[in-house]
């Protein structure tokens, strides 16, 4: 058997994402989780057939050049405002489907405030939180969902609860709210994984086209970068630490 | 509906032109003394006739961020607050300049520093017109003197915003925002279809229709030399509105021997002033810059040929003045007076402030 026998269309088994910018030059660092969460945007909103009627919001931090990648309308916000900014483009244009694209800086520090109220409100929008428990962007400082002890720019003995104060799981906050349709918190680190993050994504959206107020799709994530780890290791460490603290799963889910 | 008299508040009039005007959006968050906006709005609820939406947010960092993500997907969108709030706005305010969007923003101006006071002043003068946030931008910034202004300035701030494609501010103060007077209310004008924002605004993110190229509304560009460019981009754009929409309301110049300058409702108080004075033998003329940005530059220099004096009256301790000094190179005397505080002078205060300043 030739080559040329095996690469015919019946065969093919994956493509890029048709809404996955392939020409533009990548800033994530190799390993990390956003280039896995972009892809299956990307994918979510080709399979929805939604290309046409969705905007994204990116946020500021890595992803603030999620607008790069996504082959849809973007809007950059201000460092934690996405929020804001959705809930009037998804008033203003009901017919959209508005969503969010938020590190864990945007959603619970700076955007703590917009996060909640949006999500308060019921606003139909999509809240992607990649939480990966560090400021990727400005060179690996502390967020509030670094976990006690975890070594920062700005924690380099680890965090301590009496200087720091404690984790912030907003994801749970999120969860009590009664505008909050959908809340789950899944991670990228595995195929089996991938696949349950791909079909949350999928709920919220549809979530959303249904105006059933607002979904939140926390992704726990790796920043290998900022936790000086190899991208093998980072998932390693993730497995061990961070689920302990943000376990996967959904936290809400109306139906 | 029609053409209307009324008998309302000047924040009140902001409202109801907002709605005729065909605005979209009203994005707000309650602060004395001009909550009546919002109050209006609500009680109007314009979502059931023109569709336009009325939101409270929970703060005035959420509303000028929600009026940002309004007008990058090509809305009409305003919002309004006091000092205080706008001071929350300027980041917001800063991004919608830098990304090249019309907005409408209305200050009622109250005293400050700080939390200040509730009651009238002019003191975010330079805070309007010299950027206020961060960067190299300006707004557009309009001065009502009057009721009939507040409603004016709705619809000329945002046909220049979107003429523009830049945030327009209407500097308004407490006495403008709370007196009442007679207003004539425009006829309703329909809110634009989409097919209109389209076409209007091509470069708005608001779902890639059509399967067109798509819209990214930003104001980040890490290149350095590209940077550059869009802000000589932007300086083009305010030279060319320094040029076309300067405004200003000349009283009396001709003949006069001194010269007041004084913007928005203490322009009025100088009116009166000035009638008080030409009592007393004293010639004076009016200069009321209308718009604050672009200022009236050449307008006051050419006024203040073969003057003896200037005296500028605002509500705080000295701002336009500088300007005005600007304009005239100081070849005369140019002095300022002004109440601080909230208090607003009376036309007798002016009076005999230019008596004692200008003319000794």
């Amino acid at each position: 058997m030739e080559i040329q026998d095996i690469i015919r269309p019946e065969n093919k088994v994956y493509s890029a994402p048709e809404l996955l910018d392939q020409n533009v030059h990548m800033h994530y660092c190799p390993g990390c989780s956003h280039g896995v969460i972009h892809k299956l945007l990307a994918e979510v909103i080709a399979e929805m057939g939604l290309a046409e009627k969705t905007v994204g919001v990116s946020p500021v931090g890595c992803a603030v050049f999620a607008y790069n990648y996504i082959d849809v309308d973007w809007v950059e916000a201000a460092h934690g405002r996405a929020p804001a900014v959705a809930t009037a483009i998804s008033r203003l244009w009901p017919e959209d489907v508005v969503f969010t694209y938020q590190g864990d800086g945007d959603m619970s520090a700076i955007g703590t405030a917009e996060s909640i109220h949006a999500a308060n409100r019921g606003e139909n929008i999509v809240m992607v939180f990649v939480n990966n428990a560090i400021y990727g962007m400005t060179g690996g400082q502390m967020a509030p969902t670094t976990l006690v002890g975890q070594k920062t720019a700005t924690t380099p003995y680890g965090r301590r609860v009496d200087l720091n104060g404690h984790p912030l799981e907003i994801t749970n906050l999120m969860a009590i709210l009664d505008g909050t349709c959908y809340v789950t918190r899944q991670s990228v680190h595995t195929p089996a994984n991938v696949r349950k993050t791909k079909a949350a994504l999928k709920k919220a959206f549809q979530n959303a086209l249904d105006k059933k107020g607002t979904s939140v799709v926390e992704v726990v994530a790796t920043c290998n970068s900022g936790w000086k780890m190899s991208p093998e290791k980072a998932n390693e460490w993730m497995a061990e630490h961070m689920f302990a603290k943000y376990p996967l799963g959904d936290l809400k889910d109306v139906k | 509906m029609k053409e209307e008299v009324r008998l309302m508040k000047g924040n009140e009039a902001i409202a109801h032109a907002a709605i005729r005007y065909g605005c979209d959006g009203y994005f707000g968050y309650p602060i004395t003394p001009q909550s009546e906006v919002l109050e209006t709005l609500e009680e109007l609820m314009p979502w059931e006739t023109t569709g336009m939406v009325v939101l409270q947010a929970e703060s005035e960092v959420a509303a000028i961020n929600m009026v940002y993500g309004g007008a990058a997907s090509g809305k009409a969108v305003m919002t309004s607050s006091s000092s205080p709030g706008v001071s929350l706005k300027q980041e917001g305010i800063s991004y919608i300049a830098a990304a090249s969007l019309p907005a409408l923003i209305l200050n009622v101006m109250r005293g400050g520093p700080g939390l200040g006071t509730i009651q009238p002043s002019q003191a975010d003068y330079f805070q309007a017109t010299k950027g206020g946030g961060h960067g190299d931008y300006h707004l557009i910034v309009l001065a009502p003197s009057t009721v009939q202004e507040m409603v004016d300035f709705v619809g000329l701030g945002f046909d220049l915003a979107f003429k523009y494609t830049n945030p327009a501010m209407i500097l308004a103060d407490g006495i403008v925002g709370q007196m009442m007077e007679k207003v004539v209310l425009p006829e309703q004008r329909p809110r634009r279809t989409e097919e209109e924002i389209r076409r209007q605004c091509p470069w708005a993110a608001d779902g890639r229709k059509g399967g067109r190229k798509r819209n990214v509304v930003t104001s980040l560009e890490l290149e350095s030399s590209r940077m550059e460019e869009i802000n000589h981009v932007l300086q083009a754009r305010y030279r060319e509105i320094e040029k076309n929409e300067t405004r200003w309301e000349e009283i009396d110049v001709e003949g006069a021997d001194y010269l007041i300058v004084a913007f928005g409702s203490i322009a009025r108080i100088c009116t009166k002033a000035k009638e008080l004075a030409a009592e007393k033998g004293i010639k004076v003329g009016i200069v009321r810059p209308i718009t604050l940005w672009p200022f009236p530059t050449e307008a006051i220099a050419r006024a203040a040929e073969g003057k003896k004096g200037i005296l500028c009256v605002e509500l705080n301790a000295g701002q336009m003045i500088e300007d005005v000094r600007l304009a005239v190179h100081d070849n005369l005397p140019v002095e300022h007076f002004g109440r601080l505080g909230g208090i607003i002078p009376s036309p007798d205060e002016v009076v005999k402030a230019l008596e004692e300043k200008i003319i000794r």
